[in-house]
């Protein structure tokens, strides 16, 4: 018993060891309910199998390359929805909010002529300073976050309409760095291979100097071969990925700075005390202010994070498409972003999520998107079928709920 | 987990605390001084204001008027972390965990290993370390609160307030979810944290386990003072009289009744 880990020990833990072990976890956590990503990626094998019977060009290279872009700025969005989402609040003005801060940029850049980063700078500010707003109003007056965001979705459209002018809409000039980066930067073989290599040799250090301090403690750690193995499928898988994108235009800079905020957030989640504590204001507000945690102000940083978020997906947004109009950030734009976060997973209630639910569920709009575009239909079936994808992501998601309760797993 | 021994002396001083709820006094000029190394059982029938002094010592909601001393410092209260920041820990009724994380993510709540990230390998031996201390039955520290049952919820709120170096412990009705086993387990706990110089306040309805452990007896009635006894010198009968507030009551009642 003694040479056992130290969280290994009790004698009721049903221990599953090596690969056989790992199948049969997998296999009880997913029937007890604990799904997971599973849904959303058999969503998007079905999807991209019906897209591409219907349409053998879905599956192309350049297809695939134009989806990935144009999922980032939406995806950024998604991600401050992901947040506010775990708090148990939501924002609805995140379009709104992106619109600003394009017409914001715009103006500035185009018709004052101010320096680039000066412009980028000033946009999220407004963006932050947005969001902090709604923290005070949501803390100090105690009105509803719908309702809050709700004036704000209004509110800012205006707002942005006033910026623009008269003259509507604002068309940035080809060479501006923005523009370039939404439209014209992509990887290439040389960084799309290296980054493939140095994802997995990080996740490949980063596993191995875990388990050694897990080991050095006596608790339990996975065995060096399972962590290479790891490694190696992700560098297989990023790889192929890497080369099949390659054969066209590849991965643009802007799906890998969009991936990026997606990992440093999932590490801010996950690791940081700060993260623990949004996890906890989801899950028991009252018990997480019992516990000593500023809830207000982690309120606060959501909310500012979310607003801070909106801003950058604008800048995206506007560089994609080079112009500020008065329908950037309106439309399906703030629906697509908060249906991307619920798809991938996150829970309406609070407390439950990953960042990784922002790139998931917005990938399976931009395929629902990209696939109904392809086979020439308008918009008015786009909105059918994306609202009855987010019906069933949620129904999949209440009914692993009622399993996850039955099954004790939270 | 390191509990330093505190040297003997008053912990914490209550003079006069009031608490009103619109119409409803719910303390009127309450007092109470507890000891470093001493067990101080806090009784009084439902609605005798029990939890609201919790409450109050905890900073989930200030006293009106009154004066706190802790270690013969005036201290307000006003918020949970003031609270925890002046060495009081809480263990509450509801105990107040987040059913959606862990075991270590709720005992490390509020007061997370800082750096640059968190330190998880060490909370993680670190709550093994106190979970076995407790003799807690916990299967595993990294699955969900709401995967526990009700006794182990409460073995993780103890631990829980055991981490923070505290020189009082309010443990709320920390008996009454536990088997007889496991109450045997909290009452030596309570023992040992008094060996240790902690002060503990211990809320019970149970008069075995408060003339078990407890070292004098405060009763509340109707949100006042209404007599603290020493546990050796007093009998129950006493201490109900003092709880109920006359000799005639439900509970010398029934005892006439079955010994008839």
């Amino acid at each position: 018993m003694s040479a056992q880990p130290t969280d290994l020990q009790d004698e009721r833990l049903i221990i599953n060891t090596g690969i056989g072990g790992a199948i049969s976890k997998t296999r009880d956590r997913i029937k007890s309910g604990d799904l997971g990503n599973l849904p959303v990626i058999i969503g998007l094998l079905i999807i991209s199998t019906i897209f591409q019977i219907l349409n053998p060009f879905f599956l192309s290279s350049a297809n695939l390359s134009n989806l990935l872009m144009e999922c980032s700025a939406v995806g950024v969005l998604a991600l401050g929805i992901v947040l506010v989402l775990l708090v148990g609040e939501i924002d609805l003005s995140v379009g709104s909010m992106s619109g600003l801060s394009a017409a914001i940029f715009a103006v500035q850049f185009v018709r004052n002529g101010l320096p680039l980063v000066l412009c980028i700078l000033l946009s999220i500010t407004a963006g932050a300073f947005i969001g902090w707003l709604y923290g005070q109003i949501y803390n100090r007056i105690g009105v509803p976050a719908f309702v809050i965001t709700l004036a704000g979705l209004l509110g800012f459209l205006g707002l942005q309409l006033f910026v623009l002018g008269a003259t509507g809409t604002i068309n940035l000039p080809f060479e501006s760095p923005l523009v370039q980066f939404g439209q014209q930067a992509y990887l290439g073989h040389f960084f799309s291979y290296l980054f493939a290599i140095a994802i997995a040799i990080a996740r490949f250090g980063l596993g191995y100097f875990g388990a050694m301090t897990r080991r050095k403690a006596g608790l339990s750690a996975p065995s060096l071969i399972s962590i290479a193995f790891q490694s190696l499928f992700i560098a297989a898988a990023l790889g192929t990925l890497a080369w099949y994108l390659n054969k066209s235009r590849g991965i643009g800079w802007m799906f890998v700075f969009f991936i990026s905020l997606v990992v440093i957030m999932d590490y801010a989640l996950r690791r940081t005390s700060w993260g623990n504590s949004v996890f906890a204001v989801g899950g028991n507000r009252e018990a997480a202010r019992r516990a000593g945690i500023n809830v207000k102000g982690i309120y606060t940083s959501v909310f500012i994070l979310c607003s801070t978020l909106g801003a950058i997906g604008g800048l995206l947004a506007a560089g994609r498409l080079a112009a500020a109009a008065q329908s950037s950030g309106t439309g399906d734009v703030n629906l697509n972003a908060i249906a991307a976060a619920v798809i991938g997973g996150t829970s309406l209630f609070g407390g439950r999520g990953s960042a990784y639910a922002a790139p998931l569920g917005m990938v399976v709009i931009a395929a629902i998107s990209s696939g109904l575009t392809l086979m020439n239909l308008n918009s008015s079936i786009r909105y059918m079928v994306t609202g009855a994808i987010v019906l069933l992501a949620v129904s999949v998601d209440a009914v692993a709920r009622r399993s996850r309760t039955s099954h004790g797993r939270a | 987990m390191s509990i330093q021994a505190v040297a003997s002396g008053t912990v914490l001083s209550l003079k006069n605390v009031s608490k009103n709820f619109g119409a409803v006094a719910a303390l009127t000029d309450v007092e109470l001084d507890i000891k470093a190394g001493e067990v101080v059982a806090l009784v009084g029938d439902n609605g005798a204001g029990k939890s609201t002094l919790v409450k109050i010592l905890a900073g989930v909601h200030p006293q009106d008027v009154g004066i706190i001393k802790i270690a013969s410092q005036e201290v307000h209260l006003g918020s949970p972390s003031d609270s925890i920041k002046h060495g009081i820990a809480t263990v509450f009724q509801d105990l107040a965990l987040c059913d959606n994380l862990d075991v270590v993510q709720n005992l490390y709540l509020g007061r997370q290993l800082r750096g640059h990230r968190l330190d998880e390998v060490t909370m993680e031996t670190t709550a093994w370390e106190l979970i076995r201390q407790l003799r807690a039955k916990i299967p595993s520290v990294r699955i969900p609160i709401a995967s526990l049952s009700g006794g182990q919820r409460q073995s993780v709120a103890i631990a829980r307030s055991l981490l923070g170096n505290p020189k009082l412990i309010m443990l709320d009705e920390p008996t009454a979810a536990l088997g007889v086993a496991q109450t045997a387990e909290v009452l030596n706990l309570i023992e040992r944290l008094r060996d240790r110089g902690l002060a503990v306040i211990l809320i019970s309805h149970n008069m075995d386990d408060i003339f078990a452990v407890a070292d004098r007896i405060a009763v509340l009635r109707l949100g006042r003072n209404n007599g603290i006894f020493s546990a050796k010198d007093t009998s129950r009968k006493e201490v109900i009289e003092a709880i109920t507030g006359s000799v005639d009551n439900a509970v010398t009642q029934r005892a006439q009744a079955h010994s008839k």
